[in-house]
């Protein structure tokens, strides 16, 4: 398994050719309490990043882009009514969707977890 | 930008590692621990905020005479001394120059609590409707902490003995604290029982401390605040009304009296006989989104007003919120969609309060 993460703070864990996506631990933090998240459809088509779900807290609401492109085969229901779990563990339990990756080469536009690391000290 | 004033709880919340934000050109706790469980703290336990940064004002003389009678919605000689009142500081149109309480110390002295952002220019404006008399700012050297949920009358009492469990919804004490006179106020702004304390701004660090002794007491911030306030339906001075708004739009006339002279009644007189063009509407959303401020509602396809305020509601598990629209959207249970960019929500007129759970008058 192999995991890769975007400038606006997604990770994408990928395991044959399946990518599961959430917001990283940074970008939870950011947002405080979340209290809405808008999951996309199963079946959904995706480009990288483009706008994949959208999600809320007491403080701000945004977007939530995709890392990579591909058809969304899978959605996280329990945000639904629990979207807390985006706090209490943003990058495991709170995974958003899995798309199906359709493009690989993609990958290359991606930050391994050394350089997100890096990326996010800049930030703070 | 002038410079951001802090209070002289800046050191504590810092050590607690609370976030601080600029709000009314103060630099204020945001959030402790997290907005939600500070949300919850408050109304299942007893909640400390610090609104050291809310302005008071001081005034000793002939409330007639000075003309002082006629400068606020309500009458200020017909409070009784010991209770206080909430209303309006208007301008000539009616707009809203601010809302307050006035606290009737005695026969010939009120004490005047006004918001951060507004109190020098109302200050002014109080200064030139008046004559004669004391008139000071005493916003500098009053402190002011709010303790507030279920909890907070056996909390007080606990510090501060059995006189602080008598004192009635709206009205307040004046007691010794810490050595010092203070004034121990039945108010708050969150819909849960609880206190509003006055006293010297050298003896806040002091109060804090001791406050945060007891288990029951956790500090919450300006964040928790909000949506505290909002889930009561309370009126946010800047969002919710401002020198824009009339009382009669923003539905709060019980706050006016018109038996009385005061500064933008003929106005008011003419906005009823007129009609008024908009109303301020509660609304509740049929999902968790939470509306936002300057967010688009529509009626029927037509773009009818504006959010004012909106967040989600723990209490309710969903998005709740305030606005403008025009009257004929203003009706209970009127169905509403709000808008923003790719955002919409449906959403339905309701009646204030959203959540009627609170401890406020126990």
């Amino acid at each position: 398994m192999s995991v890769y993460y975007t400038k606006e703070h997604e990770w994408v864990k990928i395991k044959e050719g399946v990518g599961a996506v959430g917001i990283t631990d940074f970008a939870a933090h950011q947002l405080g309490d979340v209290t809405f998240v808008e999951l996309p459809k199963v079946g959904k088509e995706v480009k990288q990043f483009a706008v994949l779900a959208a999600i809320e807290s007491v403080k701000a609401a945004s977007d939530i882009y995709s890392p990579v492109s591909g058809k969304v085969t899978k959605v996280n229901d329990a945000l639904e009514n629990n979207p807390e779990i985006v706090n209490e563990a943003p990058e495991d339990a709170a995974w958003i969707a899995w798309v199906e990756i359709s493009d690989e080469t993609e990958l290359k536009n991606l930050m391994t977890k050394e350089q997100y690391d890096e990326y996010v000290k800049g930030l703070e | 930008m002038t410079d951001l004033r802090s209070t002289p709880l800046f050191q504590r919340h810092q050590d607690l590692k609370a976030l601080l934000a600029p709000f009314g050109g103060w630099n204020m706790p945001i959030q402790y621990e997290g907005i939600l469980a500070e949300h919850r703290w408050c109304r299942e336990k007893a909640a400390l905020f610090d609104i050291c940064h809310m302005g008071e004002f001081y005034f000793q003389g002939d409330f007639e005479k000075s003309g002082l009678e006629n400068v606020f919605t309500f009458s200020v000689k017909n409070i009784p001394v010991g209770r206080s009142r909430y209303g309006f500081l208007l301008n000539e149109n009616g707009g809203i120059i601010d809302d307050l309480i006035v606290f009737r110390l005695d026969e010939d002295q009120v004490m005047i609590v006004v918001n951060a952002a507004t109190a020098d220019n109302d200050f002014e404006v109080i200064q030139q409707r008046i004559s004669g008399g004391i008139f000071q700012n005493i916003s500098d050297t009053t402190g002011k902490l709010d303790l507030q949920g279920p909890l907070a009358r056996e909390v007080m009492v606990r510090f501060f003995g059995e006189k602080v469990a008598e004192i009635p919804y709206f009205r307040f004490e004046t007691m010794e604290i810490l050595g010092e006179e203070a004034i121990v106020s039945r108010t708050g702004y969150t819909g849960e029982l609880g206190y509003e304390i006055f006293l010297k701004s050298h003896k806040v660090g002091e109060l804090w401390d001791l406050f945060m002794t007891d288990d029951w007491v956790k500090p919450a911030g300006l964040g928790a605040r909000d949506v505290l306030r909002l889930e009561v339906g309370y009126s946010l001075y800047g969002s919710d009304i401002d020198e824009q708004t009339t009382p009669l739009e923003a539905g709060l006339e019980a706050f006016v009296n018109f038996d009385k002279e005061f500064v933008g009644k003929e106005a008011l007189l003419t906005q009823k006989e007129e009609g008024l063009s908009r109303r301020k509407i509660a609304f509740r959303v049929q999902s968790r989104r939470s509306p936002r401020h300057h967010y688009e509602i529509c009626f029927k396809d037509d773009s009818v007003g504006s959010v004012t305020s909106g967040v989600f509601s723990p209490m309710l598990g969903c998005g709740i919120g305030l606005g403008y629209v025009q009257p004929k959207a203003a009706d209970l249970d009127t169905p509403l969609t709000i808008r923003h960019e790719n955002v919409t929500m449906e959403a339905t007129v309701v009646e204030l309060p959203f959540y009627t759970g609170g401890s406020l008058r126990k």
